[in-house]
């Protein structure tokens, strides 16, 4: 079983590039292109030097003694929290500016939900002096204050999705008719393993530097590339598509993808897109996603704005159909106690989308000799306020 | 029996066609608005079948669609209201919509569906052409139904000649950069590009569509080509006067 993208633009039956005509010359000019670039020696020494002196990779891997004590296994967190900006989206940013650059594209664009990706597109695009317009849903706007001030601190123009729900699908689909309005001076840099092919083949590999650092880090540490476990959240899945990049086709390697249940999967209120969604097209690719059986894409809810979109990347659903992946999802409860008792044991505040990762143990019991690599996406002072309201701190 | 679209093609004038959003102002308008169009002379229609997420589409669409949706529209509901439409109307219907809801109908069932009602073409914007041919082709073709692709200013001569070759009605020639709605008029640009089609000679005519609002655009953009498309300006007059005035707006255009 192949679980890469193939020459068509699929994971098995999901991706592709299901666009209107208007975005085919630059999704084309994209697709022939991004390869090649990338294995440019130049494009490659830039990329790793920035990661290296700018982002501050590579993240530790860090054994987590008091964690795995307490649930009698090993636990080792891949630090994508120490990152610049937080967070791991600023790996797939650089990567893609410097492929706009190569590109001659001078105006770059981004949706974002949270701002995580907006902040880390915002940054990148202030290294490297480029125009820079983030699609940011209205109420998102009005609930993430920090990072729109972060953003327009670094030069960026939030513009407000006004349509739709006013969320993150909204905000991704002003970025894209931007793009359609601006089809030759733009760049549109996506946040997520999302999107049309090529984006989610480039977005993972940008973000794959996470697994390819915890194969030598655990090498290292362990003696062996290879954990017995892998584990990391899910929203869209950038993190997890870097992840668990070159552990894919290891198949001793198991892998866990941890979705947003928010009040419950079946509440009605809950982002769990592979329990909740069907085959659909979303964003430019066919993928797994929430929607009603007339086909109109829902509104999913969860408690991080992270994961609070209403498909998965086509790799994902890629994962999940072949069973290559087992998909297990978290509650906001479950997320929101998982994020305190790492705070508490480790000394380290996740960002909420990491925290459910770490809920992986209410739902999983590991064997005491178990190797388990968790990815913490990020770090959680931009959700202290919602910490502050739900534990009334 | 010979496909509506492409008998109206033949004729010798310029056609003027007219999108509306299926389920708005009124759940119940969408006869209505189709007979009140063919009386007024249109040459044919596109049915918008709403969508959550119209990607291609600019604000005046994309709130036509979500009132349309939160009336109660649904392809199952279009398809009843289409029932008896060919009892009463005669000139070439499409409907225009993406991909995902005919996807979640089934492709077949809803081309079906379509011969069945007596729909005789689809434009789905983000059903690119070469899924298109390798996996639908021939179930559009057993229903007789004729796909129409779009091309735009940025398409490449060797796209457009490919976009031609795969093409049996007419191709929609999107006027410029830009979602519906959302250009202000035609200049130098568009001329060139008016031109530089026209000079391709290619054996599908063009019908402009996005820009059109009135009768100097509908002429400006019909001097090279064989018809336009009026989407968003139509929608705005429903939104302000509702299902009333359908003649008089038709009469502004031609």
């Amino acid at each position: 079983m192949k679980y890469n993208v193939d020459e068509k633009g699929y994971y098995g039956e999901f991706g592709g590039a299901f666009i209107p005509e208007m975005l085919y010359p630059n999704v084309e000019n994209l697709r022939q292109n991004y390869l090649k670039i990338m294995a440019e020696p130049s494009f490659k020494e830039e990329f790793d030097q920035l990661l290296k002196d700018y982002v501050g990779r590579p993240s530790p891997l860090y054994l987590a003694k008091r964690l795995s004590k307490k649930y009698n296994t090993k636990v080792y967190l891949k630090r994508e929290d120490l990152n610049h900006t937080g967070a791991h989206k600023v790996n797939n940013t650089i990567g893609q500016i410097l492929m706009a650059k190569r590109l001659g594209k001078k105006r770059i664009i981004a949706e974002t939900g949270a701002g995580q990706h907006g902040v880390a597109t915002a940054t990148v695009c202030a290294l490297m002096g480029m125009e820079c317009i983030v699609y940011m849903g209205e109420i998102d706007i009005a609930r993430q204050a920090p990072n729109v001030a972060r953003m327009k601190m670094l030069g960026a123009e939030v513009r407000p999705a006004l349509s739709g729900s006013r969320t993150l699908k909204d905000a991704t689909n002003e970025a894209i008719r931007d793009w359609i309005n601006n089809p030759v001076n733009t760049h549109y840099i996506i946040g997520s393993a999302i999107g049309p092919h090529p984006y989610p083949d480039m977005v993972t590999r940008f973000q794959s530097v996470i697994s390819e650092e915890i194969k030598w880090q655990l090498k290292e540490k362990e003696g062996k590339e290879t954990p017995d476990y892998i584990i990391a959240c899910i929203g869209g899945g950038s993190n997890a598509a870097g992840t668990y990049y070159h552990y894919l086709h290891e198949e001793n390697v198991k892998i866990i993808a941890v979705e947003a249940a928010g009040k419950g999967v079946h509440s009605g209120e809950s982002a769990a897109t592979s329990a909740l969604g069907k085959e659909g097209v979303i964003h430019g690719c066919k993928t797994l996603l929430m929607q009603t059986n007339d086909g109109q894409i829902t509104e999913p809810y969860s408690i991080s704005a992270g994961l609070d979109y209403p498909g998965v990347g086509p790799m994902h659903a890629h994962l999940h159909k072949t069973g290559r992946a087992e998909f297990i999802s978290a509650t906001d409860d479950e997320a929101m106690n998982a994020g305190l008792e790492l705070t508490k044991l480790e000394g380290i505040i996740p960002a909420i989308e990491s925290s459910h990762a770490l809920a992986v143990f209410k739902h999983k019991t590991f064997k005491p000799d178990d190797v388990v690599v968790i990815s913490l996406s990020g770090r959680g002072d931009k959700d202290l306020d919602n910490y502050i309201k739900y534990f009334k701190l | 029996m010979i496909n509506r679209i492409k008998q109206k093609l033949q004729e010798d004038k310029k056609l003027l066609s007219i999108y509306f959003s299926a389920g708005f102002p009124s759940l119940n308008d969408t006869t209505t608005i189709i007979q009140d169009l063919e009386k007024s002379g249109v040459d044919f229609i596109e049915v918008g079948l709403p969508f959550s997420d119209p990607l291609a589409d600019g604000p005046t669409i994309q709130e036509s669609s979500t009132i349309a949706l939160k009336n109660g529209m649904t392809t199952e509901l279009l398809f009843s209201q289409l029932k008896d439409i060919r009892k009463m109307v005669h000139i070439p219907l499409i409907i225009m919509g993406y991909f995902n809801p005919m996807l979640q109908y089934g492709v077949e069932a809803f081309c079906a569906k379509c011969a069945e009602v007596g729909i005789d073409g689809l434009i789905i914007p983000d059903l690119p052409l070469d899924v298109y041919e390798r996996e639908y082709k021939a179930i559009f073709d057993k229903h007789g139904l004729v796909n129409i692709f779009l091309i735009t200013p940025q398409t490449g001569d060797e796209r457009i000649q490919q976009i031609d070759a795969a093409s049996d009605g007419f191709i929609y020639m999107v006027s410029s950069a830009g979602v519906t709605g959302s250009q202000s008029g035609f200049d130098n640009t568009q001329e060139d590009y008016f031109n530089r089609i026209a000079n391709m000679h290619l054996k599908n005519p063009q019908i402009v569509g996005f820009g059109i609002k009135d009768a100097e655009t509908f002429k400006q953009a019909t001097k090279t080509t064989k018809g336009a498309i009026i989407g968003s300006a139509f929608i705005k007059h429903l939104h302000k006067e509702g299902v009333k005035g359908i003649s008089t707006f038709v009469k502004t255009i031609r």
